[in-house]
């Protein structure tokens, strides 16, 4: 026990260094622009006078270790700053959206993973099988395209020819929880789509691998049923390679957002962040990029602690 | 030569299918301008959205640019792009990859958790902070994207030149003497060809991807330059009428890129020489 408490204590301070590591690396690069900030973003034409007051509103005037300092301890107590384009605080425009970018990811998510788990058993129970074939040809097509083309689809046949669906899903915080599933059903399924062929595959590859091992073999000879073999044996020992392809994929869901938001003009966290890309306002991408960055390292480091917590090589040392 | 036709025909038939798409898209894009009715830029007509029809076979795009052979441009733009930054992505990620797994101490050690590092942030969320610190430029948009997919070069080329590097032939051309380049060019790199070359395919569709991502968030290729993601930004809305124009430049996106994988399966299935466990 004390030796699993010990890896995971590792991994842990991994993961915060590495949150450390991308803190600097979006405060510093803006370091490596020749000249600054202020004079990028206002063009050759502005005079002296208009950068240097925009130095100081950026706080530029202060040496760099102090403005990293100032932008973390805002950071941790949720005082981001100011936007460049519209001055509103940015923790005002990035709370709601953070909590429907979750909501749309969080939707996805509880559809996608039972989903490929399943089709994952059931394509590995049946490998070889036409069902097996015609599954896998599917996940092929579907990991190669790009996230718009789904969406575009899904739109062209269940908003504009069927009318079933909004194709594009406004939500707000009026709305009840049944309205808001409906209206993001289509984004929810596009993300779906193309989540779900990454995680069936790699559920049933990791499942075919066990199955070649001896001890399988042995529970086959005692005439153990197929999908017991594969639920009592197979699966304790799948559990972290799977375990790791959900929480990536999770983290995948939650910056292939941005694209899905873009197309359904669903009011989240990754349109804000396209919108302030375009619009070069600094700051405010800074703090999603932050915010991205974060959600992905935690479930990452989530799920590395699992795997490790459940491996039965760990759990049961010799 | 005999050989090698030998091997293709050898070919499962969708590695096949894949192999005619990919030379299908090359031969349009190098002999683009013979191709396409009219130029890259042409305004072709003042009506923009004009539909299908026999001067315009894919109508006109939102300031009458024929869309078919701003879509045969695109090939062009798009394919070129993408196929040079898996190029230096590849030169920078094997070259520092194989580095590591030859000289092994230190340097291995500085230049792997340099490597974690970059490849714990995801990669979109990376090229938008850059770009949105350095603007759209076309070279900006280059380094970021090779340096995102030279992390993922370097792990695979670590990986696999660390299994070599401790032959004993690898060994013995150190004790004869001789220098890094060496063993990297002659002993390492021909035995690890075959994966990074599957690796290959499998980098350029990423970086297509993501490309055409950034395109058609309005942050990649800009316009006038015709790019398959920004012609579908640009026709978007008109998948509310129920035209199907929008979808021809993301399904030309689409069919390479299931076209480059299926060729990828296959060269994967061969290179690990396994058969299918049943």
């Amino acid at each position: 026990m004390k030796h699993i408490l010990k890896i995971v204590a590792q991994r842990i301070a991994l993961g915060f260094l590495t949150l450390f590591a991308i803190s600097l690396i979006i405060t510093f690069g803006v370091e490596l622009l020749p000249g600054d900030l202020a004079q990028a973003i206002l063009g050759q034409a502005a005079t002296p006078d208009a950068v240097r007051v925009f130095r100081i509103e950026l706080g530029l005037d202060k040496p760099a270790y102090l403005r990293y300092l100032d932008w973390l301890g805002g950071m941790a107590t949720g005082d981001m700053g100011v936007s460049l384009s519209n001055k509103r605080q940015i923790s005002e425009l990035v709370g709601i959206r953070l909590s429907n970018t979750l909501f749309l990811g969080g939707f996805a998510a509880l559809v996608a993973i039972p989903l490929a788990l399943a089709l994952g058993i059931l394509a590995a129970l049946y490998r070889n099988s036409l069902f097996d074939r015609s599954i896998n040809l599917v996940t092929v097509t579907s990991i190669s395209f790009p996230e718009f083309f789904i969406a575009y689809v899904l739109i062209l046949f269940f908003a504009v020819k069927l009318g079933w669906f909004p194709g594009i899903s406004n939500i707000s915080t009026e709305l009840s929880l049944g309205d808001k599933l409906y209206r993001t059903l289509l984004p929810a399924a596009t993300l779906t789509l193309v989540c779900v062929a990454h995680m069936m595959r790699m559920t049933r590859a990791s499942i075919i691998n066990l199955l070649s091992s001896p001890y399988i073999e042995m529970a086959r000879l005692k005439g153990i049923k197929p999908m017991r073999i594969i639920l009592r044996h197979a699966l304790p020992n799948a559990l972290a390679p799977i375990v790791n392809v959900i929480a990536l994929n999770l983290a995948y869901l939650v910056v292939g957002v941005v694209i899905v938001e873009v197309v359904f003009v669903y009011p989240g966290l990754g349109q804000l962040l396209v919108d302030s890309v375009s619009k070069r306002d600094v700051p405010v991408v800074q703090a999603c990029s932050m915010i991205f960055a974060s959600v992905y390292i935690l479930l990452n480091l989530f799920a590395d602690i699992i795997s490790i917590v459940t491996n039965p090589r760990l759990l049961y040392p010799r | 030569m005999n050989n090698f036709f030998k091997i293709l025909l050898s070919a499962p038939f969708s590695a096949k299918v894949g192999m005619i798409i990919i030379t299908f898209y090359l031969v349009v894009a190098i002999f683009a301008p013979l191709i396409a009715p009219y130029g890259e830029y042409y305004l072709a007509t003042p009506i923009a959205y004009e539909v299908w029809s026999s001067d315009y076979w894919l109508g006109t795009d939102n300031l009458g640019r024929d869309m078919l052979s701003r879509l045969i441009y695109g090939a062009r733009n798009t394919l070129g792009l993408a196929l040079t930054i898996t190029i230096l992505a590849f030169l920078l990620g094997g070259i520092l990859g194989m580095t590591a797994a030859a000289l092994g101490g230190w340097v291995d050690q500085l230049l792997s958790r340099v490597n974690d590092v970059f490849m714990a942030i995801p990669s979109l969320i990376f090229a938008l902070l850059i770009l949105s610190i350095f603007g759209t430029s076309i070279p900006y948009l280059i380094g970021t994207i090779v340096i995102l997919d030279a992390t993922r070069v370097f792990r695979i080329a670590r990986a696999t030149a660390m299994n070599v590097a401790v032959m004993d032939y690898v060994e013995v051309a150190r004790l004869r003497g001789e220098k890094l380049g060496w063993v990297i060019r002659r002993e390492i790199l021909p035995n690890i060809a075959a994966p990074l070359l599957a690796e290959f395919g499998l980098r350029f569709c990423f970086v297509f991807l993501f490309l055409s991502a950034l395109s058609f968030l309005g942050l990649g290729i800009q316009p006038p330059t015709a790019d398959w993601g920004s012609m579908v930004r640009e026709s978007s809305t008109l998948i509310a009428y129920g035209d199907i124009t929008p979808l021809i430049p993301a399904a030309a996106i689409a069919v390479l890129t299931v076209a480059v994988n299926f060729v990828v399966d296959w060269m994967l299935h061969r290179s690990s020489g396994l058969k299918d466990v049943s």
